[in-house]
C-alpha cells in the first residue's frame, strides 16, 4: 500500500492530533520559515568585508563581497594589485557569483519542502542550507588563497611581495597595507539560518518521529 | 527527553556563535585624517623647563610663544580660513591657509602655468585663445582685486573673480576645481583698477577703469584729454548656473576722465548703489619731459576728488530699455544719459583716496584718504536723501550733480598718515591700513555699532606697527555682511629686514594680525614671505564654505566645459585613428602606464590628442608632456584633455608622466614617433 513516496513524505497529521498539540506541530514549520527568511534576506546583505590601510590612503580602501557581486574600491585595489601581479578581483569566483542567487533560492525551496516532509528525509532537504555558510567560507578561502598564491612572477613588485594568502578573518598585511577582514551581516544571517534549520530539525523529530513510527508499525501489521 | 535535546542544540548554536565572534568584529575607528580629541594639554614642570630652554636657545620672547601657539598648525590639522590673494604680476591667485599662513596652491589665471598644464595644450589651446587681445598673445596679468561670489552679501564659496589691471581683464575661477573658466576682456579700455567687486547676490561683477583713454581703443593727443579721454565702469552680468560672465547681458557707463580707483557695492539699505572713488579730477596730463608737472604732482593738487555714486539697478533698467550706445561693439550708457536718468552722482572726498568700503550693515561708505590723514565716513541714508531731495553743491565739468559734502558726511576720523583701505570685524571696529605710518589702525564705528564696543564712536582705538608699507588689508570675511573678526592680514609691500636677503628683489610680507580681542590689544602673529608676485588685495573665507571636489565627478570630465566629454577615450578602446594626414590619438593614463605607449605619426600630420586620467583616487594626478613641442598637461583624477599640434619636427620623442604618481612613475612613459617625410611610404 505505502509507496516509496509515502515513506519519504511521511504521514499527515490527524486533525484531532493537531488540535491536541498545535505547538508541537507548528514549531518545526515556523522555525524552518524563519530559516528561509534569514537566508533570503542575506541575499541582499554583504557577506564579507576587507579594509586596507596605508599611509597614503588616510581613509583606507575597502572591498565588500555579496554573494553575487563586489563593491567598494575594487578598481583602485585592482590598480594596486597589478603591481604585485595579482589578477583583477572580478576574475575570482565567477561561477559562484553567477550561480549563488539560484543556489540560495533552490536551498530556500528545499527548506520549504522540508516543512511538508514528515520523515527523516527532511534532514536531507535542510542539509544544503545548514552547510551553506561553511561552504561560503571555504570557497572564499579557496579564492583568496588561489589569488594570493598565484602572483605573476614578472610583476614589478615580485621581488618584495612574495605569494601569500590574504587573511579571511581578522588582521593581516600586504606590502605597506594593513588589512582587516570580517564577516558581513549576510554571512551572519546565513549562519543564523543554518542554526535555525538544525534547531527546527530537532522540533521536527519531536513532532513527527512518533507519528512516522506508528504509521510504519501500522503498515507492518497491515502487511502481516 | 526531547526538551533536553533541544536545549543542547540551542546551547551548541550559542557556542558556535561565540567562538565565531572573531570573524565578526569590525576594525577599530580609523580616522587618521582628523586628530582625535584629546584631553586638555597640561605642561609638567619639567616640560615648562624644557620649553623655556628651547625658547631661550632661539631667543624667543613670551609673546612669540603665544604667537606660535596661535598659529602653529600640526600635520593633518586643517586651517580655519582660506585666503584668496591676488598674485600681482604673476597673473595668478594664491590660496593660503590661515592661521598657518601656508601657501596651499596657486591658481593660474592670466599667465600660462606649467604645473597646472594651464596654457600648454598645443596649438588650439582654449586657455591661450582667451589670453589673446586684439590678435596678440598677452600672457601675463597684473592681478589686483579678488572677489568671492556672494549670496545675500556673504561669501558663498562658489566662484572667485580677479581683475587684471594691466590689460583690463577679469578671470572667473570655479571653486569646485579651483580652475579658471573664463577670461573676459574689456573692449572699452586698455587697463583698469577697480576689478573685481561683486554686488550682494553676484548679479554683476563691477570693473571700474583707471587711466582714462579714448574708449574702445581709440586715439587722441593729450591736449584733447578733456574732450576725448574717458573713464568707465563695466557691469559684467554673471550667470551663476553657467559659471560664466554673460557678456551679451553686460554693459558699461561712460565716466569723466578722472582716474577711477576702487569700488564697493552697497548692501542692505544701500543695496543697488555702487561706490567708486577717484583721483586726478584735476585731469592732469603730465608731461614732465616738457617741463610740465609730472602726473604725481598734477593729479594731487586739489584738496578733494570725487566719490562716484552709481545706482546700478537704475543703470541696469536704462540699459535694458535700450538707452546704451555701442562703443567697440559694447553697450555704454553715455554721461549725458547717466545725468539725465539720475544714475550717477558725485560727492567730494579727501584728496586722492584709495579704498571705499561699505560697512557690514550697509549704512556707511568709508573712504580712506591716502594723502589725507582721515578716513571719511559717508552715510548711505544721507546719500539717498541728498539724491532724493537734490541737495547738490553744484555740477562737475561734465554736468554730473555733486552732492553737498556736509549733507552726506557722517564723520571723519583722523588715523594717521596714508590711510588706504578699510575692513571690519564682528565687534564694531573698523581696521584701516596706514601706508606711510606702516601700521594697522583699529577705530570704532558709530551708529548701531556704538553699543558693541566700549570706546567713543568714530575714534582711533589703537595702531599696530607692521613691516612695512602696508597696502590693502583683509580681515576674516571682513568685507561681507557678517565679518568674523579673529584674523587680519596686513599686505605689506616692503619686507626690508624681515627675511634673509634674496638678492635685490625682496618678497612681499603678509603679516597675520590677531584681532580677536578688542581694545588696544592687536599683536602681529606671523610673517609670511610672498616671493612670487606682488599681491594687492585678498579675501579670507571660512574654509568650510568651500565645497571643493576631491576628484572630478566622473572619468572623462572636461574642466573647460565642466561636464562629461563625449570625446573622452574609453578604457579598452584606446588607439590611433588616421584619416589622411589627420590623426586622432585616444589615450588613457592610469598608474603606471599610458595606453597606447607608442604613437606613430608622419611628419606634417595634424595630430589631435585626447587623453583621460582614469583614476578615482584623491591626489592620483598624472602629468603628460611631449618634450620639444611645448606641451604639458595636468591630468587630475577623472580629467579629460584634448590638444592638437602639427608634427612638424620628425624624430623620436619620449612622452612621460610629469607628476610623480606612483612607485613606477619613471616607467610611465612612451614614445611619439614622428616619421620623417622622406621616409613616409617606405615600410
Amino acid at each position: 500500500m505505502a509507496s516509496v513516496l509515502d515513506r519519504i513524505v511521511g504521514p499527515r497529521v490527524p486533525v484531532e492530533e493537531w488540535r491536541g498539540r498545535p505547538g508541537r506541530y507548528a514549531l518545526p514549520t515556523l522555525a524552518l520559515s524563519a530559516a528561509r527568511v534569514l537566508l533570503i534576506v542575506s541575499l541582499f546583505l554583504p557577506y564579507w568585508h576587507m579594509t586596507l590601510e596605508a599611509p597614503q590612503y588616510p581613509d583606507g580602501l575597502s572591498v565588500t563581497a555579496f554573494v553575487n557581486h563586489l563593491t567598494g574600491d575594487v578598481k583602485e585595489i585592482d590598480g594596486l594589485n597589478h603591481y604585485i601581479g595579482m589578477r583583477p578581483l572580478h576574475e575570482a569566483a565567477q561561477f559562484e557569483r553567477t550561480a549563488s542567487v539560484w543556489v540560495i533560492i533552490a536551498m530556500v525551496l528545499l527548506v520549504e519542502g522540508a516543512a511538508a516532509v514528515h520523515s527523516k528525509w527532511a534532514v536531507v532537504l535542510v542539509l544544503p542550507a545548514v552547510l551553506f555558510p561553511v561552504g561560503f567560507v571555504a570557497d572564499l578561502y579557496y579564492w583568496l588563497s588561489n589569488f594570493g598564491q598565484n602572483l605573476d612572477p614578472k610583476a614589478p613588485l615580485s621581488s618584495s611581495v612574495k605569494p601569500f594568502t590574504p587573511t579571511i578573518f581578522g588582521p593581516g598585511g600586504i606590502g605597506q597595507f594593513k588589512t582587516y577582514s570580517w564577516a558581513g551581516l549576510g554571512l551572519w544571517f546565513a549562519c543564523g539560518s543554518s542554526v535555525l534549520a538544525v534547531v527546527s530539525l530537532v522540533f521536527h523529530r519531536r513532532a513527527y518521529k512518533a507519528l512516522f513510527d506508528r504509521a510504519m508499525a501500522q503498515e507492518a501489521s497491515c502487511a502481516s | 527527553m526531547t526538551r533536553v535535546k533541544a536545549g543542547m542544540v540551542l546551547a551548541l548554536a550559542a557556542g558556535l556563535m561565540a567562538t565565531s565572534a572573531g570573524f565578526a568584529q569590525q576594525p577599530e575607528g580609523k580616522s587618521r585624517r582628523r586628530r582625535v580629541e584629546e584631553k586638555p594639554l597640561e605642561l609638567t614642570p619639567a616640560q615648562v623647563t624644557e620649553l623655556t630652554k628651547v625658547a631661550n636657545e632661539r631667543k624667543l620672547k613670551v609673546e612669540d610663544l603665544f604667537a606660535a601657539a596661535k598659529t602653529y598648525t600640526p600635520s593633518g590639522v586643517m586651517d580655519e580660513y582660506v585666503l584668496f590673494s591676488s598674485g600681482g604680476q604673476s597673473g595668478q591667485v594664491f590660496a593660503i591657509g590661515v592661521p598657518s599662513m601656508r601657501l596651499l596652491r596657486s591658481i593660474a589665471v592670466f599667465t600660462p602655468e606649467s604645473w597646472q598644464g594651464y596654457g600648454f595644450a598645443g596649438d588650439n589651446d582654449p586657455v591661450r585663445a582667451q589670453m589673446r587681445i586684439n590678435g596678440r598673445d598677452v600672457t601675463w596679468g597684473d592681478t589686483h582685486h579678488p572677489a568671492l561670489s556672494e549670496t545675500g552679501g556673504d561669501y558663498d564659496g562658489q566662484f572667485l573673480f580677479i581683475g587684471d589691471k594691466a590689460n583690463a581683464r577679469m578671470g572667473v575661477v570655479d571653486l569646485r576645481d579651483w580652475e579658471t573658466k573664463q577670461i573676459v576682456k574689456n573692449p572699452l579700455t586698455v587697463s583698469d583698477h577697480g576689478a573685481a567687486f561683486v554686488t550682494p547676490n553676484t548679479e554683476y561683477v563691477v570693473e571700474s577703469g583707471q587711466y582714462a583713454t579714448v574708449l574702445g581703443y581709440g586715439y587722441a593727443t593729450p591736449d584733447k584729454y578733456k574732450e576725448s579721454y574717458r573713464g568707465m565702469v563695466t557691469f559684467w552680468k554673471f550667470d551663476r548656473a553657467k559659471g560664466r560672465v554673460d557678456t551679451s547681458a553686460s554693459f558699461a557707463m561712460e565716466l569723466p576722465p578722472y582716474w577711477q580707483d576702487l569700488a564697493d557695492a552697497g548692501k542692505g539699505p544701500s543695496d543697488g548703489l555702487v561706490f567708486i572713488n577717484s583721483f586726478n579730477v584735476e585731469m592732469a596730463t603730465g608731461g614732465v619731459e616738457k617741463g610740465k608737472p609730472p602726473f604725481e604732482a598734477g593729479a594731487s593738487q586739489r584738496d578733494t576728488d570725487y566719490l562716484h555714486i552709481i545706482d546700478w539697478k537704475k543703470a541696469e533698467a536704462a540699459f535694458k530699455a535700450g538707452k546704451a550706445e555701442k562703443i567697440n561693439g559694447f553697450p555704454v550708457l553715455s554721461l549725458a544719459t547717466s545725468v539725465a536718468e539720475g544714475l550717477l552722482f558725485f560727492t567730494p572726498e579727501p584728496k586722492s583716496p584709495h579704498g571705499v568700503d561699505v560697512t557690514p550693515n550697509g549704512q556707511y561708505a568709508i573712504v580712506a584718504g591716502k594723502l589725507d590723514p582721515h578716513v571719511t565716513v559717508f552715510s548711505t541714508a544721507k546719500i539717498r536723501d541728498a539724491i532724493a531731495n537734490q541737495k547738490f553743491s553744484g555740477k562737475d565739468e561734465f554736468g554730473v550733480n555733486v552732492l553737498a559734502f556736509d549733507a552726506v558726511k557722517e564723520a571723519q576720523v583722523e588715523l594717521g598718515l596714508g590711510p588706504l583701505h578699510t575692513q571690519f570685524d564682528d565687534k564694531g571696529y573698523a581696521y584701516t591700513s596706514l601706508f606711510l605710518d606702516s601700521a594697522v589702525a583699529r577705530w570704532s564705528l558709530g551708529g548701531e555699532y556704538a553699543s558693541k564696543h566700549p570706546e567713543k564712536p568714530w575714534t582711533l582705538v589703537t595702531k599696530t606697527p607692521v613691516h612695512y608699507n602696508i597696502g590693502h588689508l583683509c580681515a576674516a570675511e571682513g568685507d561681507t555682511v557678517s565679518p568674523d573678526g579673529k584674523y587680519l592680514i596686513a599686505m605689506n609691500k616692503w619686507s626690508v629686514d624681515r627675511f634673509l636677503t634674496t638678492g635685490p628683489l625682496l618678497p612681499q610680507n603678509f603679516q597675520l594680525v590677531d584681532i580677536s580681542s578688542g581694545g588696544t590689544t592687536m599683536p602681529v602673529l606671523y610673517d609670511m614671505p610672498v616671493g612670487v608676485g606682488e599681491p594687492h588685495y585678498c579675501q579670507m573665507i571660512k574654509a568650510d564654505k568651500l565645497k571643493s571636489w576631491a576628484v572630478y565627478p566622473e572619468v572623462g570630465w572636461n574642466p573647460h566645459t565642466q561636464s562629461l566629454d563625449p570625446n573622452s577615450p574609453k578604457q579598452g578602446k584606446e588607439g590611433v585613428i588616421r584619416d589622411g594626414s589627420q590623426v586622432i590619438v585616444n589615450m588613457t593614463a592610469i598608474r603606471s602606464h599610458f595606453t597606447p605607449e607608442h604613437v606613430e605619426v608622419n611628419e606634417g600630420d595634424h595630430v589631435t590628442w585626447r587623453i583621460v586620467a582614469v583614476e578615482r583616487t584623491q591626489d592620483a594626478t598624472h602629468g603628460f608632456c611631449i618634450g620639444g613641442y611645448n606641451i604639458n598637461l595636468s591630468l587630475e583624477p577623472g580629467e579629460y584633455q584634448e590638444f592638437s599640434f602639427v608634427a612638424d619636427r620628425p624624430g623620436t620623442y619620449p612622452i612621460y608622466c610629469t607628476e610623480f604618481c606612483s612607485a613606477l612613475h619613471l616607467e610611465m612613459m612612451g614614445y611619439l614617433h614622428v616619421k620623417p617625410a622622406n621616409a613616409v611610404g617606405s615600410k
